[in-house]
């Protein structure tokens, strides 16, 4: 129904309500305050002050990563659009939906390089899936429409649309009407997979002898866990994931190999190398899975699922392509296997099966860690993750920042469900651990949410603990800190004859507890191997608290396995003298 | 070897921008590019030529489809393809020139302030080999407009087809 009569900025809200919006994260400034006017009269839509812009789009993504709902964020023109392009990039990378509006100088003033002026549509252009410049005051509803259904639909993503100020103020008065999900003729992302290619997948899958499910962020993107399980199950595959695809397969089943890559385990890059099927399904065979693509898994055959036909044969050539929705295909998949369930010979994959648990037992991950005092004095980057787990039972949310901590809370933090690993695979992005929880935080206000985080990545966004009190956001900050900028400092120790350029503070880091203290919330500090269950403990017992969790831990400390550079999946250093080498093919 | 990719796109501001954006942000050469809107006024047809091998033509094509206001994509490259570029060029009038012009089926538009201006229009590499020709003549100016292109083939490149 038409609602008549109406400003740019009330047709706003009403457009951004009835995409099922019911919060957004902003900060206000100039060319946005007729829309933060409108935001003030309206009582459907939540907003969430944040301390910098950046925050307010990774908290919508931790939002959109947690719930599976699109994320919105709102910022003004100029700095505010600028500040919220490394958040939205961030979105990107994972292919996250999100909607951001920002507020643009009057029209008649755009390329005038008024106050607050940036070409938004311009630079933002890279790193959105699409964005819109709004031109007259009635397209705003459609606009809306068309930007969630871009968004939500397909390969997800970030999506702006950029307001002039005038185009919402008091006297452009439109007539209201939503539209959902609206046709647009040039873009029809396509669901289910191609029926012959399908066949032909099933016809690889059943012949297989030394398969692996190489399974990614799409999995999750499609809500496909269910169906990744149960195709898994019927086959039993052994199943390994990209830092992205986490939790879609349960880490604690036998069939599970862990996370593969530059710091994947042993026993998931050697089952790459030797296989003679990749089965992908929603990954994207980047540079972090691959090492040098030329060496890259020669004997297999490859499948790949992916909704967006690009990441096909972009890296590595592909035996058997389909283009689809990683749900849609994983089930008709699923069905074409039930039919010829007489053709399953489980037996013909047994050997493969020992093969990789030979591996494991090798050089598999210690998850017992916790148990073992350190050699050292210092404790443990790889205990605080295993505390953690025991602590939440591995049924928390963890976000994460970037570098060693979030390694090491991929490696041992045994995800056993889909969009409770929130981090930020592609762009890396320091600084989104925390803004991130507060949008998971926000999604389950009841549940347990930890950001795992770094002295360096934490002090990227810690202006937000600020927001954490304004809104009473119990979150959990664990971290890990040692004192360095610890995978840059790996990448010297290792490549770089030991030469620290910058990867140290010498002494100039804050006392986290008083800076925690001095936002009103809680902070222990742990420095001894003895006090870290048990501080692990008080923290999450402070269950309206936000608590940080200050834990000095070894700053010599390597993240591995870890592929040597330009090699195979076979080529690793285990520790930091033992090295594979290409003695196994 | 010169490969012709055409597409269909919504007529409106900033699509250009995606999709020339997209080629320096993926590191793809294109050699030339040309656009204009079409019969139906929303929708604009773009014309590009490059030299990059079969793998990247892919991804190329893979990658502008994704743009959302492209609508359509398809690789003209082949036997079905007629393509032409027009050339307009500039030099001194003189009877050699204009001979030289006449024999070169070079059509002369203007005789003015002691200059000739003359088009050709023909396929890349017909273009190529009269300013190649024409190296006596010191040319003033040399303008292309880049490859346009359309195939033969019963298919009909539209929005609805």
């Amino acid at each position: 129904m038409a609602i008549k009569n109406v400003s740019g900025a009330e047709a706003l809200m009403l457009s951004l309500r009835d995409a099922g919006t019911d919060l957004l994260f902003g900060y206000p400034g100039g060319a946005a305050l007729f829309i933060y006017d409108a935001l003030f009269q309206q009582k459907d839509i939540k907003h969430i002050l944040v301390r910098h812009e950046q925050a307010a789009v990774h908290a919508a993504d931790g939002y959109a990563r947690a719930s599976g709902k699109p994320g919105v964020a709102l910022v003004t023109s100029g700095p505010g659009a600028t500040n919220a392009i490394t958040g939205i990039a961030t979105a990107f990378m994972d292919s996250i939906p999100l909607v951001i509006i920002s507020g643009q100088v009057k029209a008649p003033l755009i390329g005038t390089d008024a106050f607050q002026e940036t070409d938004m549509i311009g630079i933002s252009r890279p790193v959105v899936k699409h964005n819109f410049l709004v031109q007259r005051a009635e397209d705003i509803p459609d606009i809306i429409s068309k930007a969630f259904y871009i968004a939500t639909s397909g390969r997800p993503g970030p999506v702006v649309v950029d307001i002039p100020k005038d185009l919402t103020d008091a006297e452009h008065r439109v007539s209201y009407k939503y539209k959902k999900n609206i046709s647009i003729r040039s873009y029809k992302p396509q669901e289910d997979g191609h029926p012959g290619q399908i066949k032909r997948a099933i016809k690889l899958l059943l012949q297989a002898k030394r398969p692996v499910i190489y399974s990614g962020g799409g999995v999750i993107n499609a809500n496909a866990s269910k169906e990744l399980i149960k195709v898994a199950k019927l086959l039993d595959f052994p199943v390994t994931s990209t830092l992205m695809g986490l939790g879609a397969y349960p880490a604690n089943e036998n069939r599970f190999l862990g996370m593969l890559g530059m710091h994947g385990t042993y026993e998931a890059n050697m089952a790459m190398h030797e296989s003679d099927l990749i089965f992908a399904v929603g990954a994207r065979f980047d540079d972090r899975i691959t090492n040098n693509p030329k060496k890259f898994s020669l004997e297999s055959k490859k499948i790949h699922i992916d909704i967006d036909p690009a990441s096909i044969d972009k890296i590595i050539d592909i035996d058997v392509p389909i283009v689809g929705s990683t749900k849609s295909v994983l089930k008709s998949i699923y069905e074409g296997l039930i039919k010829k369930k007489h053709l399953i010979e489980k037996d013909k994959i047994g050997p493969w099966h020992k093969k990789i648990k030979g591996w494991k037992k090798d050089y598999g991950l210690d998850h017992d860690l916790i148990d073992k005092r350190p050699k050292g004095k210092k404790i443990l980057p790889q205990q605080v993750i295993q505390a953690l787990y025991k602590e939440t039972k591995g049924d928390a949310f963890v976000t994460s920042d970037v570098g060693q901590h979030q390694m090491f809370a991929a490696q041992y933090y045994k995800f056993d469900k889909p969009r409770r690993w929130i981090n930020s695979g592609g762009l890396g992005t320091m600084g989104f651990g925390l803004p991130a929880a507060m949008g998971v935080q926000f999604a389950f206000p009841d549940d347990i949410v930890a950001c795992v985080t770094g002295e360096g990545s934490i002090q990227m966004c810690i202006q937000e603990l600020s927001t954490c009190l304004q809104y009473g956001l119990p979150i959990k900050i664990i971290n890990v800190n040692n004192a360095a900028l610890g995978m840059v400092k790996q990448w010297q120790d290792m490549q770089y004859d030991g030469r620290l350029s910058h990867s140290t503070y010498e002494d100039s880091l804050p006392d986290f507890i008083k800076l925690a203290e001095s936002y009103g919330h809680v902070g222990i500090k742990v420095t001894h191997y003895k006090d870290l269950k048990k501080a692990m403990k008080q923290c999450f017992k402070m269950k309206t608290k936000l608590v940080f969790l200050d834990i000095d831990v070894d700053p010599e400390e390597h993240v591995y396995p870890m592929l040597e550079a330009s090699m195979s999946l076979a080529d690793m250093h285990l520790d930091k003298t033992r090295k594979t080498g290409s003695c196994k093919k | 070897m010169q490969k012709v990719i055409s597409l269909l796109m919504e007529n409106q501001a900033g699509a250009l921008s995606r999709v020339v954006g997209l080629f320096s942000q993926r590191g793809y050469n294109i050699d030339s590019l040309i656009v204009a809107p079409t019969s139906d006024p929303t929708v604009s047809r773009l014309t590009m030529t490059t030299q990059e091998e079969e793998r990247v033509v892919r991804q190329i094509i893979k990658q502008v489809n994704k743009l959302i206001d492209v609508v359509k994509v398809k690789d003209l490259t082949g036997i079905n393809l007629i393509d032409r570029e027009l050339l307009l060029i500039k030099v001194a009038i003189s009877k050699r020139n204009k001979n030289l012009l006449k024999k070169l089926n070079c059509s002369i538009l203007s005789e003015e302030n002691k200059l000739l201006v003359a088009e050709f229009v023909g396929t890349s590499a017909e273009v190529d080999k009269i300013i190649l020709k024409l190296k006596n003549c010191p040319l003033l100016e040399v303008v292309r407009t880049g490859v346009s292109g359309i195939s033969s083939d019963e298919k009909i490149f539209s929005v609805r087809g």
